[in-house]
C-alpha cells in the first residue's frame, strides 16, 4: 500500500533509503481492498533466488538500508527464509510485510534466526465475520495464534488494519485486541484507494462523523495506554484537503521491485499507464533509478504545473501523490486532487459524496480473485 | 544542569533490542534503526551511544568523551546525562538490571 512517507530523519542524499521486494503476487486472501494491481495476472514471473539477492546486493551499495519482504504473501516464496538472511548479512534492518497465512511456529524460529528483525502483520478485523468479508476466506484464528506466536518469539511488530466503513467502528475493539496480544505498534491505515480499493470505494469509505469519533477514540486509548503501544491513525487523505506527502516524493529514496523485477518508484507506480518501468533483469539497477525515463519524469519540481509550481508547500508534501492525480484526473503531473487547492479538488468531494449516497452493503464487495492460491488455514 | 538528572552516573545502559545501532557507510555516520524508521546521529551522538553496551558505567562514557574530545569532565558530564534521557525517553536505550 502506498505510505503517506516513511518516518526518517535523514534524506538519502540522491540514493534509495528503502527497499521493498513484493517477492510474489499469489495470496492466500482476497482482500477487497488489495493494494496489487488488477491486472496481476500478466506479471507472475518472479525473480528466482539469486536475482533477488542480486537485487538485495546493488541495492545496497547504493544506500539502501531498510528492506521490507512484501507480496502478495512473502511467505509462499519458500525462500524466503535464505532471502532475509542474506539482506541481514548485508547490513539491512529487515521487515517483513505478512498476513500471517503462510506462517508456522517452525517457520518463525527460521526467520529468527536467519536475522529479520520486525513484522507487520495486516489484520482485518476484531470480528471474524468482518475479517472473513474483507479477507474472502476464513482466517480469524488463524491470525490470531500467528500473532501470538509473533510476540512469543520476541520480535517487535507493527499490527497494520486497513481501516473502512467496514471496520471504523470497531476501533475501540482493535486497540484492546492489540493491547492484549502486546503489539508495540498499531496502525489504523484509512484505506487508499488505488486498485481493487478504488473498485469497492463507495463500500469502503467511512463518513465524517465516523472518523471523528475514531479519532476521539484512538485519543482516549493513548491516555489509557501510554508508552506501551503506540498508535498510528493514518486520515485518509480525500477527507483532509491536504495531500500526503507520497513516498517523500518520487524516486527521492523508495525502490519497489515488482515481483518480475519491473523497479517502481512505489508499488501504485505500475497502474500509470504510458509509462515504461525497466526491469532489474535487462537494466542495471543503479542506472534504472539514476538515468530511467521513469525514474526521472516526476522527481524533484520542475514537472509541476499550477498551482503546485508556485505553492509554499510543494517541498512539504511535492505535489502529493502522482498515481492518485493519473487515476482521477487523468494525468499524473497534476496536483493531487486530495488538495484542496487542486482544480479538481471537487472529484475528491464527489466521490465522497457518492460514498455517503450508496447504500453500504458489504455484500456488494469485490473480492481480488486473480492470484488467488489455497492455502491450508 | 546536573541536579536535573536521574540516571546514576554508576547506571549501565544497552541499545533496546527493538533498535539496530550501527555505522552506514553511505552516510558517513551512526543510524538507529527500527520498525519502519531511521535516525541519522551527528558525531557525538553516535560517540555515546557506542558506548552504550552494557559495559560502560555513565562515568565511563564521561570520561571516555572528555578524553575523546579534549573536555573537561565537567564540562562533557551534564551534556551526556542530558543525551541519554532523551535517549531513554525515545525508547533507544534500556538500564541493565
Amino acid at each position: 500500500m502506498a505510505k503517506a512517507g516513511s518516518n526518517l530523519n535523514l534524506d538519502g542524499q540522491g540514493n534509495p533509503v528503502w527497499l521493498l521486494l513484493e517477492l510474489t503476487y499469489k495470496c492466500p486472501l482476497k482482500c477487497a481492498f488489495c493494494s496489487n494491481p488488477t491486472d496481476l495476472d500478466a506479471h507472475q514471473d518472479e525473480l528466482t533466488t539469486a536475482e533477488w539477492k542480486k537485487v538485495m546486493h546493488d541495492a545496497r551499495n547504493m544506500g539502501a538500508m531498510q528492506i521490507g519482504f512484501s507480496g502478495g504473501e512473502p511467505t509462499l516464496r519458500k525462500d524466503l527464509e535464505e532471502l532475509v538472511a542474506e539482506a541481514n548479512d548485508l547490513g539491512y534492518y529487515t521487515n517483513l510485510i505478512t498476513s500471517g497465512i503462510g506462517l508456522t511456529r517452525k517457520r518463525l524460529e527460521n526467520l529468527k534466526k536467519a536475522g529479520l528483525r520486525h513484522i507487520q502483520l495486516g489484520f482485518q478485523s476484531s470480528d471474524p465475520q468482518t475479517a472473513h468479508w474483507l479477507a474472502g476466506v476464513d482466517c480469524y484464528e488463524k491470525k490470531i495464534n500467528m500473532a501470538r506466536e509473533i510476540k512469543a518469539l520476541g520480535f517487535p511488530m507493527v499490527l497494520n488494519v486497513p481501516i473502512s466503513s467496514l471496520n471504523i467502528h470497531q476501533v475501540p475493539d482493535i486497540i484492546s485486541l492489540a493491547a492484549d496480544i502486546g503489539v508495540e505498534y498499531l496502525e489504523l491505515a484509512n484505506v487508499q484507494y488505488y486498485n481493487w480499493a478504488l473498485v469497492n470505494r463507495d463500500q469502503l469509505m467511512p463518513t465524517r462523523e465516523a472518523l471523528i469519533a475514531a479519532e476521539a477514540q484512538v485519543a482516549e486509548a493513548r491516555e489509557q495506554l501510554g508508552d506501551s503501544m503506540t498508535i498510528f491513525f493514518v486520515i485518509p487523505d480525500y477527507y483532509e484537503g491536504r495531500p500526503k506527502a507520497c513516498m517523500n516524493g518520487w524516486g527521492s529514496i523508495h525502490l519497489t521491485i515488482a515481483p518480475d523485477g519491473v523497479v517502481l518508484p512505489c508499488s501504485q507506480a505500475r497502474s500509470l499507464p504510458g509509462l515504461d518501468f525497466p526491469g532489474v533483469r535487462d537494466h542495471d539497477l543503479a542506472s534504472i533509478w539514476h538515468e530511467s525515463e521513469s525514474f526521472n519524469l516526476y522527481r524533484g519540481d520542475s514537472w509541476m504545473k499550477e498551482p503546485c509550481r508556485s505553492c509554499s508547500e510543494k517541498e512539504q508534501d511535492f505535489g502529493g501523490c502522482r498515481c492518485q492525480a493519473m487515476l482521477l484526473t487523468g494525468d499524473a503531473a497534476n496536483a493531487d486532487p486530495a488538495c484542496s487547492k487542486s482544480p479538481h479538488h471537487h472529484i475528491v468531494q464527489d466521490a465522497v459524496a457518492s460514498a455517503l449516497a450508496s447504500k453500504q452493503d458489504h455484500s456488494r464487495l469485490i473480492a481480488r480473485d486473480v492470484g488467488w492460491v489455497p492455502t491450508e488455514m | 544542569m546536573a541536579d536535573s538528572n536521574n540516571h546514576n552516573s554508576l547506571a549501565r545502559f544497552s541499545i533496546a533490542p527493538v533498535f539496530m545501532f550501527r555505522w552506514e557507510e553511505s552516510q558517513q555516520a551512526h543510524v538507529l534503526m527500527y520498525p519502519e524508521g531511521i535516525v541519522k546521529l551527528n558525531p557525538t551522538a553516535g560517540e555515546i551511544l557506542t558506548r552504550c553496551n552494557g559495559a560502560n558505567t555513565v562515568e565511563d562514557i564521561v570520561h571516555q568523551l572528555s578524553e575523546l574530545f579534549c573536555e573537561q569532565p565537567e564540562f562533557i558530564e551534564p551534556r551526556v546525562h542530558q543525551f541519554l534521557e532523551v535517549c531513554h525517553g525515545k525508547g533507544w536505550i534500556q538500564p541493565q538490571s
